[in-house]
């Protein structure tokens, strides 16, 4: 907007001919916004209530993290009482659990992205590949259905299924092991969660593949079949790229919420028997601020997160921009 | 879609005849995809076979899609529970009361932003979109709600979660796709831009709008932390986070579970409330299912 504004050069303010402007200074730009008001003000009158949502729950809240740099008392200014500096940071970089807590967000981020991000576009394939369309459809509505369940729900159904008597303690059993409380051993916290995760969303990840694979030029395959190209080279060669756009903008997207990793899951499925694999930032700043009421120390950590997230997305789309061409925005 | 999806059925798409490498991939890819549906599907039937069984049967790990010695004291008991049924209902109201909220902000605000020629447009989008990739955090959001006396209302869960940017970026790509004549049209007739949007433009898109209030209704109908953080009275919690108590063993006094049947029927009551929670949600899949699947790829358009 700003630079179609630019190329006539504004009058000179000195200009006697502008007199009946009351500003002088920039009288285009000025008289413009004048326009805009007058002849949109009922439709900037509709932004009024959503951008009140967003300056009081979006923009105060961040605004709030002010905390992190001050004393907080309950009870007292949303803004805290006076500044400590970077006390509260330096306690949790010094803090050993902090460390800890790091490490497993970075481990359980990395697990969910390896698997809950290709395994979509591998069952999008292979849905691409089936000719029955009802069958087709069968599978694609199940597939969708735990993307409707409330986290709740999904972590009920976990304890259920790993619980001593669950079906996972049953397999064992039936194989000869002994059962295995599951849900108390830190080593088995990793596979549990990840698997859920991948059941949760694996089907509904395929939608949009699916939509970005009807939009390929059937002429690429009919070429590349001429070429000589088996199946599997024509799914390398055309469907493939035909989907990476959607896929580069999915990652970046994945990374994005990299270190957000499912908090609310975690919550409800961990103890304190698996903290050493459980416990992640979120979870951890969670238990500070509500537990031991600390909450200028929790902000701090949560302000280092946000930070950390919004460094990611923006890098990842800087990188994605710069070797695929592909970028959110 | 349907037109597209035609193509994929032609057998003669893709070569004129199979090879003999590829028929054996189409067995073992219908197999996969079995597969793929008897997981998915497995924990339901679990829990509902669960449900129906009784204790002593799952105790002894002889519970898998079948019900053992039907039994349906956990469904009487979970049903003769007053504040099940009070937290149940405290569901229905803030998912109805949200949603409406959501809706009424959302389109207003898609509408505006869906105006190519409004001056001051990249500025509105962009408040909108960069809290999509920042955001205050839990704990100066907690300090916000607590501080604006929203706790223990119902304001404290409908309010703070209003506007999901995503359905808003859904909803502006389907408003930028109505023709702008139309709206011109009713501006020649001598409507006002709030007489265009109500007479001329909603009407136009009750398909997107149904999308919007079943994306809302059902994130709502499922969320639990803003209720489990916000609230503390039994009586005002959303059914969500009654299962989430039952589940982590802090059920209140005057909760079924808190009876002397507790021991014996935990298991049991936890399969029936996770039964009666999803319920309502399995019975209107499969009419939904396909709005939702437009709505996100609307969404993928332009967002």
């Amino acid at each position: 907007m700003t630079s179609t504004l630019r190329p006539p050069p504004p009058a000179p303010p000195t200009s006697p001919q502008h007199a009946q402007s009351p500003a002088p200074r920039s009288p285009r730009r000025r008289r413009s916004w004048r326009q805009a008001l007058r002849r949109d003000w009922q439709l900037y009158s509709l932004a009024i209530l959503p951008l009140l949502f967003f300056l009081v729950f979006r923009y105060l809240p961040m605004i709030g993290n002010i905390i992190a740099f001050r004393r907080f008392k309950p009870g007292g200014s949303i803004f805290g009482e006076y500044w400590v500096g970077l006390r509260y940071f330096r306690m949790f970089l010094t803090d050993p659990t902090f460390w800890e807590v790091f490490t497993n967000t970075l481990v359980l981020g990395t697990l969910t992205l390896l698997f809950c991000f290709p395994l979509p576009i591998v069952l999008a394939l292979l849905l691409n590949e089936v000719r029955a369309r009802r069958f087709k459809r069968f599978v694609q509505s199940v597939s969708y259905l735990p993307h409707f369940l409330s986290i709740v729900i999904v972590a009920a159904m976990v304890m259920q299924l790993t619980s001593i008597e669950g079906t996972a303690n049953q397999l064992v059993t039936l194989f000869g092991g002994d059962p295995v409380p599951f849900l108390q051993r830190p080593e088995w916290f990793r596979t549990i969660y990840v698997s859920s995760e991948v059941w949760q969303t694996v089907g509904w990840g395929t939608i949009l593949y699916l939509a970005a694979l009807t939009t390929i030029d059937e002429d690429l395959y009919e070429a590349a079949r001429i070429d000589g190209a088996g199946r599997l080279r024509q799914t390398w060669h055309v469907t493939l790229p035909g989907i990476r756009p959607t896929m580069v903008t999915l990652l970046i997207l994945n990374i994005g919420s990299f270190l957000a990793v499912g908090f609310e899951k975690i919550l409800l499925l961990y103890n304190p028997l698996t903290y050493p694999t459980a416990d992640v930032i979120s979870t951890y700043l969670f238990r500070m601020g509500f537990q031991s009421s600390n909450f200028s120390y929790a902000a701090a950590i949560g302000l280092f997160e946000a930070v950390i997230g919004l460094i990611l997305v923006l890098s990842a789309n800087v990188i994605s921009r710069r070797t695929v061409g592909t970028s959110l925005w | 879609m349907v037109t597209l999806g035609t193509k994929i059925d032609a057998p003669t798409t893709r070569g004129p005849v199979d090879s003999r490498g590829y028929r054996i991939f189409r067995v073992v890819n219908t197999i996969v995809l079995l597969g793929v549906v008897v997981v998915t599907l497995y924990p339901f039937l679990n829990i509902v076979a669960r449900s129906l069984s009784e204790e002593a049967y799952i105790i002894a790990g002889k519970v898998t899609i079948v019900p053992r010695g039907f039994d349906l004291t956990a469904y009487k008991l979970l049903m003769s529970d007053a504040m099940f049924w009070t937290n149940y209902r405290n569901t229905v109201v803030y998912t109805v009361v949200a949603t409406l909220i959501s809706i009424v902000l959302t389109t207003c605000y898609a509408y505006v932003l869906s105006k190519p020629q409004l001056k001051g447009r990249p500025f509105l989008i962009g408040v909108a979109l960069f809290t999509m990739f920042f955001s205050g955090g839990l704990i100066p959001n907690y300090v916000l709600v607590t501080s604006l006396g929203m706790k223990n209302t119902i304001w404290a869960v409908v309010i703070p979660n209003a506007i999901s940017v995503f359905n808003l970026l859904v909803m502006k790509a389907f408003f930028e796709s109505l023709p702008s004549e139309l709206e011109e049209a009713a501006a020649v007739d001598g409507l006002n831009t709030y007489g265009t949007l109500l007479r001329i433009v909603l009407p136009l898109s009750k398909a997107i709008i149904a999308t919007m209030v079943l994306f809302y209704a059902v994130s709502f109908w499922n969320s639990w932390f803003t209720a489990f953080l916000y609230i503390d009275r039994q009586d005002l919690l959303p059914v969500t986070v009654y299962l989430r108590n039952l589940i982590a063993g802090a059920t209140s006094a005057e909760s079924a579970a808190a009876d002397a049947d507790k021991v014996q029927a935990a298991a049991t009551l936890q399969a029936v409330t996770i039964v009666l929670t999803t319920l309502p949600i399995l019975a209107i899949y499969p009419f939904v299912q396909r709005y939702f699947v437009r709505g996100v790829m609307l969404g993928a358009v332009k967002g």
